[in-house]
């Protein structure tokens, strides 16, 4: 807002500034500390996590921890586990959402907006209100307890076609019809023209799927019962409960389990912030 | 609106109307059958997996099984127990005080904190991602160091509060009276962010020329923010206040953290009780008559705030 005319630029104007800044700082503090803390106490000894008042730097670092957590648990199962949900979900995710989302924007057929309508209508259910019989359906199946579960479970979601749609909607209908008159298939446009197109939408979908899977808890809690099908969520919860006492080993474990989403969060923080403001705009 | 394939094949000039029709059905048809090839491999899914689930629910809470003996119709029984279960009663009103105090203020902070980034200020970037962050990182870790942080013997929090002389402070997520409140601040601590994007898409989209007109009429700070930004922010207030009581309707993960339930079950919510129903005692037909209720809940609060969405925004 800056420089618009006639907006005073008096103490007034400076004091505000700086209260901006305190208020903003303070909360930085507030939203940090917690991670600081984690950090911090992963390296130290379990005995000393809780002297105060607080050490923020031990001395010596205790590295060590971060290798005895590996030890101590199947971490690397874990995170295998989970890798593999991750991505599988999120290509099934990315191709059927911007397949459909495709015929929602630019065809035009009987029952379309009915359609769309039932979709969206959907978004607004919580999960926890079917997830009962869908458990009831896919122990019929015979899934419960494996990945199969969680993957068609979490791959056809109505949000992904949304989000695809509203991307799709402000790509401009006459390319399409050039590419139609130029002989291209519908199948074409899609491939050749619309994916192309919606890398940025694409990429905003990914991580979301990711950091959706990766950070899932309810899901594999209802479906995972043996150990060597668990998540990384479920494992770390399982570490958190028999090593109580622990409580460096079960910072760095934390830690160790927050990584991946942190490296995806900062290398592609753009996308997280153009999602989420095309999620709050209304379609 | 155009059609969906290229130029159909058209019938010869000599052909009769009748002809020419029944092959502009023929597209038509062709048309339809390709745009439902593109949204088969979803519908599918999503259709087994979600719709069929949805109303499988409803059918459920009319049933009794415990997935071992067979399924027996119960009519409204699963519902009249509702009333008398006075677990179901707890987290029936948990939940509602959940959302009642976590969704103002969860809308509070974060539109302050989108109108503070909004003004001009050095390091936005930096700001927007550390208040971003708790919501994309994973609430086991999360809700474990707050765990510690609170812990009511040991806790830092606690020592601090001590050093600073309170003498019985909170004993926290052990404590009946403090567990929920203790799980509903760090909902709001990770949840903001989120909220806190929303609303700055929505600032960066009024545009300014309302700003500079009301400048011209003399407008001070005050009265802009109440009669331009305010009022532009309506319509994304009522979707983040919709998101907000939906979450708040379906919590679980952070209670099943932090408390699990408990202390008692002080902290028990009613996708918990849920849970514990369906997957811990296995009567799938009572907790499907809960999921139910907690359907109705949701599906009632979003209609009427639609109702009051479209009063508010012609209003102005």
């Amino acid at each position: 807002m800056e420089g618009i005319a006639g907006m005073k630029k008096g103490p007034g104007h400076i004091i505000g500034r700086i209260l901006i800044y305190v208020i903003l700082i303070a909360g930085t503090v507030m939203m940090l500390v917690p991670f600081v803390w984690m950090l911090s106490s992963s390296l130290k000894l379990s005995k000393d996590v809780f002297s105060f008042p607080i050490v923020w730097v031990p001395n010596p670092l205790h590295w060590e921890n971060y290798k005895e957590i590996w030890e101590k648990i199947t971490l690397v199962t874990y995170f295998k586990n989970t890798f593999k949900l991750t991505i599988i979900i999120t290509m099934i995710q990315l191709a059927t959402s911007s397949f459909a989302a495709y015929a929602f924007a630019k065809l035009h057929f009987k029952g379309r907006d009915m359609l769309f309508m039932a979709y969206i209508g959907t978004i607004a259910i919580p999960w926890q209100v079917y997830m009962v019989p869908q458990y009831i359906m896919m122990s019929k199946l015979g899934l419960a307890d494996s990945h199969l579960s969680l993957i068609l479970m979490q791959s056809f979601t109505a949000f992904g076609v949304f989000m695809m749609r509203q991307f799709y909607q402000s790509i401009p209908d006459d390319l399409c019809e050039a590419a139609r008159i130029d002989g291209l298939t519908e199948y074409g446009i899609w491939a050749r023209i619309m994916v192309p197109l919606s890398r940025p939408a694409l990429a905003t979908l990914t991580i979301f799927t990711f950091v959706t899977v990766w950070n899932d808890f309810m899901g594999p809690l209802i479906y995972l019962s043996s150990n060597e099908r668990k998540t990384i969520q479920l494992g770390l919860r399982l570490f958190i409960t028999q090593y109580s006492a622990d409580y460096n080993l079960i910072m760095a474990a934390s830690l160790v389990s927050l990584i991946p989403v942190f490296i995806i969060f900062a290398s592609l923080q753009r996308f997280f912030v153009e999602g989420v403001a095309t999620s709050g705009m209304k379609g | 609106m155009s059609q969906v394939t290229a130029t159909p094949q058209a019938a010869p000039p000599d052909s009769s109307r009748e002809d020419r029709e029944r092959a502009r059905k023929r597209t038509a048809r062709k048309n339809t059958l390709i745009a439902y090839s593109f949204i088969a491999p979803n519908f599918i899914g999503f259709l087994a997996l979600t719709m069929i689930p949805i109303v499988f629910s409803i059918v459920l809470a009319f049933m009794k099984w415990d997935s071992a003996n067979p399924m027996e119709f119960v009519g409204f029984d699963n519902f009249r127990k509702l009333p008398t279960d006075s677990t179901f009663l707890i987290a029936l009103k948990n939940t509602i005080f959940f959302a009642v105090v976590t969704v103002p203020l969860t809308i509070l902070c974060s539109m302050v904190l989108a109108l503070l980034l909004n003004a001009p200020i050095r390091a936005r970037v930096f700001f927007r991602s550390v208040y971003f962050f708790p919501y994309v990182a994973s609430l086991v870790a999360v809700a474990v160091v707050w765990n510690m942080l609170f812990h009511p013997d040991m806790g830092p929090v606690n020592s601090i509060l001590h050093a600073l002389g309170v003498e019985n402070p909170p004993r926290w997520s052990a404590d009946v009276n403090w567990a929920l409140p203790t799980v509903m601040g760090m909902n709001i601590w990770k949840n903001m962010g989120y909220y806190m994007i929303v609303y700055l898409a929505a600032l960066q989209g009024i545009p300014r020329e309302l700003y500079e007109a009301a400048v011209m009429d003399g407008a001070n700070a005050w009265n802009r923010l109440t009669h331009v930004t305010l009022p532009m922010l309506t319509s994304t207030t009522f979707f983040v206040l919709i998101m907000n009581v939906i979450n708040a309707f379906k919590v679980f993960d952070q209670v099943y953290m932090m408390t699990q339930g408990g202390p008692g079950r002080s902290s028990m919510v009613l996708v918990y009780h849920i849970y514990n129903s369906a997957f811990i005692k296995f009567e799938f037909g009572y907790a499907s008559a809960i999921s139910v209720v907690l359907f109705a809940i949701v599906l009632t609060v979003t209609i009427l705030q639609f109702r009051m969405e479209k009063k508010f925004v012609n209003n102005i």
